[in-house]
């Protein structure tokens, strides 16, 4: 897809909701939420229980929620279920009637559902002021159900500090509030009451609990209007608003010029020249990648010796770093030039079949090469004139073949010379190598013997294959010949 | 019809071109093409190590090419340099910003880098003669946070930044030596390709892009998230790219293909995508969840077969080895787990 030309700045009244990179999230569980509530469409049974003296209204049991998760959204674990029910939880979207841990439970735990009006959707960030509400209306009410936690009664006297001078204002909201509860329904009003403290466990949450608030800092910086009146739980408006000092007003984005429509055409332009391998291959070639690379990784295939992680074992790591590489590490040489010199072992040896074939110039042409592009900026121009010297200049003594257009650019290039100076000519001579000398090195004898760990001794060969000659004759004497081929294939 | 109407057509008629010819070679998906091959089986790994150290949340993570040592970063204003074998700190870097949101490992060992919401990338050597670890250069010229940092050698670094470009640096000099500009939305990641030659970058435009490091071109854009694309990484063949965003999806882009070829995605995961890293052979992949979990993917059939469960808060790193040995993830609880 095209860079879509969505217009940030097409916002006056854009959704400021959407800007919230958990809205999505939001979004998803609520779709969830809808449905698991809807008892006309196989939700949950949400119902009253009668406990001890009184009666539970609207309330469902932690496994009938896991019960409902596994059915309809196919999962096949509990485990699962209730890890996203925990997930749902920990937003607000359902709570535990009796304790403030927002984790789902599979057993005969009840739950209750939150009210919209408190969803996180809503992009709540009640103030303090609101919380101190909250706590000291809490106070005021004379039940057992409603006395604070220790952790309450500590953020309230540590809040009544903090507001010393217009504590009388917020006690006057808490008073008015606790009047417009006490008109509620008594029923309706055990409802409400615990959804509110579901809202505020939320927001304010248990110690030791995870704060599910939390943004992330680099989401924050993007809000849209940060310097915007937060909306009070209460229906306060507060004056006072504390500066974020992480907000910075963000930058009305500027309307598409021509010129930046015209890059986008010429960008386009390009994109379309581009060609484009078809999916089949490239599925092929994901698919063979993997394939070869798999018994070399050690999530899927068991290392050798062992992991050094399990046990403590560091043998692997030491023959990893060693000159003397195994067979297993060998054979990667194999598949592409790129894995041969990744392998300071490989390289090592790669180079040696070179000299062999007086050709060794390419590789440390090469290797002259990644080395200048690593080099400080300062060495750069001094190292490049010397590896024209030594390779390319007339009379070099490592002259290496290149096609006259690469050997014309790179001396233009020299002109001026940066990291970049050799890019054309090393493309070039790595080609070469990978067309002509590689196959040459797979197949020579060093890289053979050292694939099958062969060592110069014949006469030990020999001696091994009499004696199996003498077993064969031996076993065939008891066995059938069927048998035998038997055991001769599977073995 | 004025000019810029008439631009804006041609620019929207290309687009339609390029999608057709996307179209005309998706002649088979990566489902159809490995249909015949098996699921991985279930993949269980185990906390090996856990580093324990941080007094806050971790923002991010980064192994040295030795596969040994590795270097976080925490809100609590410190960089620690690990031996993960050993659990032993080798160094405990006081930060003068504690917003710090990245780090890196220079392929050498010689160096870390880090960065955050000073906008700013902080470069400390850490085999001074004299053994102390001090700044050895503070790379200033982003004007927004600095979200992530990838060393090319001893001598470049790129950074991604929230003010939407990507910089390749020059870091003797302290220098800027290109800008990479395209993105709409905060860049929020980077990957460095295997031959050094390209690099691409996740932003909060929903995008990803393919730059040349070269030309200092944008070669390709990547588009299908439905929200801010917050982590990125290369298929360990260099040829594709795979994603994480916060719609709760990874994708698998192809370069040479230019377009999505899957996504891994399930019903009963609702939550934002952190981080991601694919094994060696690219055949797993693992993500880093705000769920607190991980996941592990099989890449080519699209299966979840693992979950690493263990951490008390979001993940918010994660990063497998050079050697493929082991994964380590970084959380908001403040602890490294290293799994294998």
């Amino acid at each position: 897809m095209a860079q879509g030309s969505r217009d940030q700045g097409s916002a006056g009244t854009a959704d400021l909701e959407e800007d919230s990179p958990n809205m999505i999230v939001y979004r998803k569980i609520e779709d969830i939420i809808m449905r698991i509530q809807d008892e006309n469409s196989g939700g949950v049974p949400i119902r009253t229980v009668k406990s001890f003296l009184s009666k539970v209204p609207s309330v469902v049991s932690g496994s009938e929620i896991v019960q409902w998760l596994m059915r309809n959204l196919s999962i096949e674990d509990t485990a699962e279920a209730i890890h996203l029910g925990s997930l749902i939880a920990a937003h607000g979207y359902i709570f535990p009637i009796s304790d403030h841990v927002l984790t789902l439970r599979d057993d005969g735990t009840l739950y209750r559902f939150q009210a919209p009006y408190f969803w996180p959707s809503n992009c709540w960030e009640p103030e303090n002021t609101d919380y101190a509400i909250y706590l000291c209306k809490r106070t005021m009410q004379n039940k057992a159900r409603l006395e604070l936690a220790d952790y309450e009664a500590e953020n309230l006297a540590r809040l009544q500090r903090a507001f010393a001078r217009k504590w009388e204002f917020i006690f006057m909201q808490a008073e008015a509030q606790a009047k417009i509860d006490r008109k509620k329904d008594k029923v309706e009003r055990k409802i409400l009451d615990s959804q509110e403290r579901a809202f505020w466990d939320v927001h304010r949450p248990v110690p030791g609990c995870v704060n599910t608030t939390e943004m992330d800092i680099r989401k924050c910086r993007r809000e849209k209007n940060p310097q915007r009146v937060k909306k009070s739980v209460y229906g306060v408006t507060d004056d006072s608003q504390t500066q974020s000092p992480i907000h910075a007003p963000s930058q009305p984005a500027r309307k598409p010029t021509k010129e930046d429509v015209q890059r986008e055409i010429s960008f386009l332009n390009t994109q379309l020249d581009r060609h484009c391998m078809k999916m089949s291959k490239v599925a092929d070639s994901l698919m063979s990648y993997t394939e070869q690379f798999m018994e070399y990784d050690p999530f899927v295939s068991s290392p050798e010796p062992s992991n050094p992680w399990v046990g403590d074992d560091t043998t692997f790591w030491d023959l990893e770093a060693s000159k003397d590489p195994s067979q297993h590490r060998v054979k990667k040489w194999g598949f592409s030039l790129e894995e041969a010199l990744k392998d300071p072992a490989g390289r090592d040896q790669f180079l040696k079949f070179l000299e062999s074939e007086f050709s060794s110039e390419n590789l440390r042409f090469w290797l002259a090469v990644q080395d200048l592009k690593r080099r400080p900026l300062q060495e750069v121009a001094t190292r490049a004139q010397e590896i024209w010297q030594e390779f390319l200049a007339e009379g070099a003594p490592s002259s290496i073949n290149l096609d006259s257009h690469s050997y014309e650019r790179t001396s233009q290039n020299l002109k001026d010379p940066g990291r970049y100076s050799f890019e054309d000519a090393q493309e070039h001579i790595f080609k070469l190598m990978k067309s002509d000398s590689y196959s040459r090195f797979l197949r020579s004898n060093a890289y053979q013997d050292l694939l099958l760990a062969r060592k110069k001794q014949p006469e030990t060969e020999q001696g091994r294959r009499t004696s199996l000659e003498k077993f064969t004759r031996s076993v065939g004497k008891s066995l059938t010949s069927k048998r035998l081929t038997g055991l001769m294939q599977s073995s | 019809m004025g000019e810029m109407e008439q631009l804006r057509k041609e620019a929207e008629s290309l687009k339609d071109e390029i999608t057709a010819a996307r179209k005309a070679v998706n002649d088979a998906s990566l489902q159809d093409t490995v249909s015949g091959t098996a699921v991985v089986g279930r993949v269980q790994l185990k906390t090996r190590k856990t580093l324990r150290g941080h007094l806050a949340k971790i923002y991010a993570m980064h192994w040295s090419t030795d596969s040994k040592l590795c270097v976080s970063a925490s809100q609590d204003g410190k960089l620690i340099v690990w031996d993960s074998h050993t659990t032993n700190k080798v160094n405990a870097i006081p930060l003068k910003s504690s917003w710090v949101m990245t780090c890196a490992y220079a392929p050498s060992g010689n160096m870390v880098a880090c960065g955050g919401l000073d906008n700013m990338c902080s470069i400390y050597n850490l085999k001074a003669k004299d053994g102390n670890v001090k700044v050895m250069r503070e790379l200033a010229a982003h004007t927004g946070y600095l979200s992530c940092c990838r060393f090319l050698s001893d001598s470049e670094i790129i950074t991604s930044s929230g003010d939407c470009t990507c910089v390749l640096w020059d870091i003797e000099t302290g220098t800027q030596k290109t800008v990479f500009a395209g993105h709409l939305g905060d860049c929020m990641s980077l990957a460095v390709s295997p031959d050094f030659k390209t690099f691409i970058s996740g932003a909060c435009d929903s995008t990803a892009k393919l730059w040349d490091i070269r030309e200092g071109q944008c070669r390709q854009t990547f588009g299908g998230h439905e929200s801010d694309i917050n982590a990125i990484a290369f298929f360990p063949n260099g040829n594709a790219v795979i994603t994480g965003s916060d719609d709760a999806t990874c994708k698998l882009y192809d370069l040479r293909a230019d377009q999505e070829l899957i996504t891994y995605q399930d019903s009963s995961i609702m939550c934002g995508v952190t981080s991601i890293a694919p094994s060696l052979s690219g055949r797993l992949i693992l993500a880093g969840y705000d769920d607190f979990n991980c996941n592990i993917w099989d890449s080519l059939k699209s299966e979840r077969v693992g979950v690493l469960a263990g951490h008390d808060n979001r993940v918010s790193c994660i990063g497998v080895t050079a050697d493929g040995m082991a994964c380590c993830t970084g959380s908001w609880d403040s602890f490294l787990k290293i799994w294998n």
